[in-house]
């Protein structure tokens, strides 16, 4: 910033630009100035550390000792481990039961809030507030809701509903806490899934149900052949994005169960927070977050051939 | 009222309702819009009720139920919110984190409008490569970095220090930011920086009197997202920083205030709210742009 303007004041002094001046107009100059911060930023506390991963998941580093290679010993030995399977188990299963329910509840949220309504932006800026508060806060106040002795949930069924006659135990044994989890998960995603998906619904043309409704299209087939095939395209990149955070998710369980009762509910992220973090062990909790890295590839690719599709259906110029 | 208003002009599904309908279309509304719509509501605001009852209640209506409709507090009490400013360091963690929350979203929104307009405006061969791989960056979660992150962080010195929180957030803002503003500059035409050009400014000329200005929104927006996005922040948060005084709020809370087998509900409930208010309030000032960072983002 500086220097333009003192390079604008050397031009009313001199009616002739400064060296520097011509250097900061000379395009490559001027483009490698203006990658440098972004790029640097991200090599030096991204590909770096990304690649170092790599690299630490074959050594045996702990915290405070340089570890030496030891080849895929730490893979051999999370391979035996049940605890890795049991996150792998319920990382798959965390992400495949939240991911149906944020995408089943936020398009029926989109889809209702499609419609015209007074007070239709007082009430889309509400819903996403759950998306907006640090996750760990409203973790907490799930935690609160989740209390064995104080739960709201528990007071409804029993005290009001009288359904139960016992409070429910959400996050004392392994099935309950683990759909308990993926309830909360599910809160916390439905604003984003709906809010990005009512853009996409905005760009469909009226037109279109116009022509079906002529046709006489019930309101089943305007959705099922005009809504969810124009959607396609903004679902795929939405379900991506969706499956890359969850299955990577961290905050929620580690919030409210830090991965019990008996590491019922260890993400691989909250296991390998667990072992390299806490444990020191970094090498293993390395080769534990080096083990998303397929799953991730896997749900990238989902995205790449969900764009490729949108190419094919709309032509390569709309973009 | 609604069913006159509702009929003609109106393309979207519930106004298409057949005529052999049994019932009128404003009952049908109600039932397949604002029913379902009012369950959604109150599920997902249900939560943020439920903290800010919590913490406003004294501790003998918290625990007990029988005397005490738990939906309604009868004596509300400020004595959580007392205790949380003055008993604990929660001003601290308010100040530590509003500080790398501002630090991060500048640094970003400083590299990331720089590489957009190097992308979308100084065009060379292969931008279009650097662009997606930026994008791309976006996709790596922290989730399989915070480890490497860790020892790199000690190398430079850094660890147990707010900077280090500073220097790492912009690795997930940084590559949305880029996005997000090369969406903006595309919609600024280029006619207009021909023209500065002609007449002799410089490109850095151009970018701050001519772009940058145009692009307000874009910035606003990118700049919400990255303050939203470092305040909430988590995992590196808890693996980098270790003294109580430098902690975020999100981490803070769970880590200092979290003792001991009996839970401080109250304490912990007003924490979590007054750790979303700023958020909260920063996000209702500006909605509509953080909803277009949002959906824009989306449909780029």
């Amino acid at each position: 910033m500086s220097v333009t303007t003192l390079a604008s004041r050397r031009v009313i002094e001199h009616r002739q630009p400064g060296w520097i001046v011509r250097l900061f107009d000379y395009k490559p100059f001027l483009i490698v100035m203006c990658l440098a911060p972004a790029i640097s930023l991200l090599a030096i506390f991204l590909t770096y550390p990304l690649g170092l991963g790599v690299w630490l998941a074959f050594t045996d580093t702990t915290i405070g000792k340089r570890g030496i290679f030891i080849g895929l010993e730490n893979f051999q030995y999370l391979l035996k481990d049940p605890l890795w399977w049991n996150a792998v188990f319920y990382s798959v299963f965390y992400t495949a039961v939240a991911t149906f329910g944020k995408f089943a509840l936020g398009f029926y949220l989109a889809l209702l809030l499609n419609n015209h309504f007074r007070f239709k932006s007082i009430l889309r800026a509400i819903i996403l507030l759950p998306w907006i508060v640090p996750t760990v806060l409203s973790a907490l106040a799930f935690w609160w809701i989740y209390d064995p002795q104080f739960s709201i949930i528990s007071y409804l069924l029993v005290d009001v509903l009288h359904i139960r006659t016992s409070n429910v135990d959400f996050l004392g044994t392994p099935w309950p806490a683990r759909f308990s989890l993926i309830a909360a998960n599910i809160w916390r995603g439905i604003p984003f899934v709906a809010i990005s998906l009512l853009a996409g619904l905005q760009t469909i043309s009226p037109s279109l149900y116009e022509a079906a409704m002529l046709d006489g299209a019930t309101a089943w087939q305007r959705f099922r052949f005009i809504t969810l095939p124009m959607m396609m395209p903004i679902l795929a990149i939405v379900m991506t994005f969706s499956i890359i955070f969850t299955f990577t998710d961290f905050q929620l369980v580690y919030a409210i169960t830090r991965g019990g009762p008996v590491n019922s509910t260890h993400l691989l992220a909250t296991l390998a927070f667990q072992r390299g973090i806490a444990g020191g062990e970094l090498g293993e909790g390395a080769a534990i977050a080096v083990s998303m890295i397929p799953f991730l590839v896997f749900a990238t690719l989902f995205s790449y051939f969900g764009l490729a599709r949108r190419k094919w259906q709309q032509g390569e110029a709309n973009d | 009222m609604t069913d006159v208003a509702a009929s003609p002009g109106n393309s979207n599904v519930a106004s298409a309702t057949p005529d052999t309908m049994s019932w009128d279309s404003r009952a049908r509304r109600v039932m397949m819009i604002y029913l379902p719509l009012s369950c959604f509501v109150l599920i997902l605001l249900f939560p943020f009720y439920w903290m800010g009852i919590t913490s406003f209640k004294p501790n003998a209506e918290l625990l007990n139920y029988k005397e005490h409709n738990p939906f309604w507090i009868t004596s509300p009490t400020i004595a959580h919110i007392k205790h949380l400013l003055f008993n604990t360091a929660y001003p601290t963690w308010l100040k530590t984190t509003m500080f790398v929350a501002i630090g991060s979203t500048t640094l970003s929104l400083f590299a990331s409008t720089l590489a957009a307009y190097a992308i979308e405006r100084l065009r060379f061969k292969g931008s279009p490569y650097v662009g997606l791989g930026i994008y791309l960056a976006y996709l790596v979660p922290p989730s399989i970095l915070f480890i490497p992150l860790a020892t790199v962080i000690v190398q430079f010195g850094l660890f147990d220090s707010p900077m280090a929180l500073i220097l790492v957030y912009p690795t997930f803002l940084v590559p949305f930011c880029t996005w997000l503003l090369i969406g903006y500059f595309k919609s600024i035409p280029y006619e207009l920086e021909e023209c500065a050009l002609v007449d002799g400014a410089t490109r850095l000329q151009i970018l701050r009197r001519i772009t940058l200005p145009l692009a307000v929104p874009g910035l606003i927006s990118a700049g919400i997202f990255s303050f939203t996005l470092s305040w909430n922040e988590f995992i590196y948060a808890l693996a980098f920083i270790q003294s109580g005084a430098n902690k975020t709020v999100p981490v803070a809370i769970l880590t200092e205030l979290v003792t001991g087998d009996v839970y401080q509900w109250g304490a912990l409930m007003a924490g979590s709210l007054l750790g979303s208010l700023p958020v909260a309030l920063f996000y209702s000032l500006f909605v509509d742009y953080y909803v277009s960072s949002l959906t824009g983002a989306v449909k780029e």
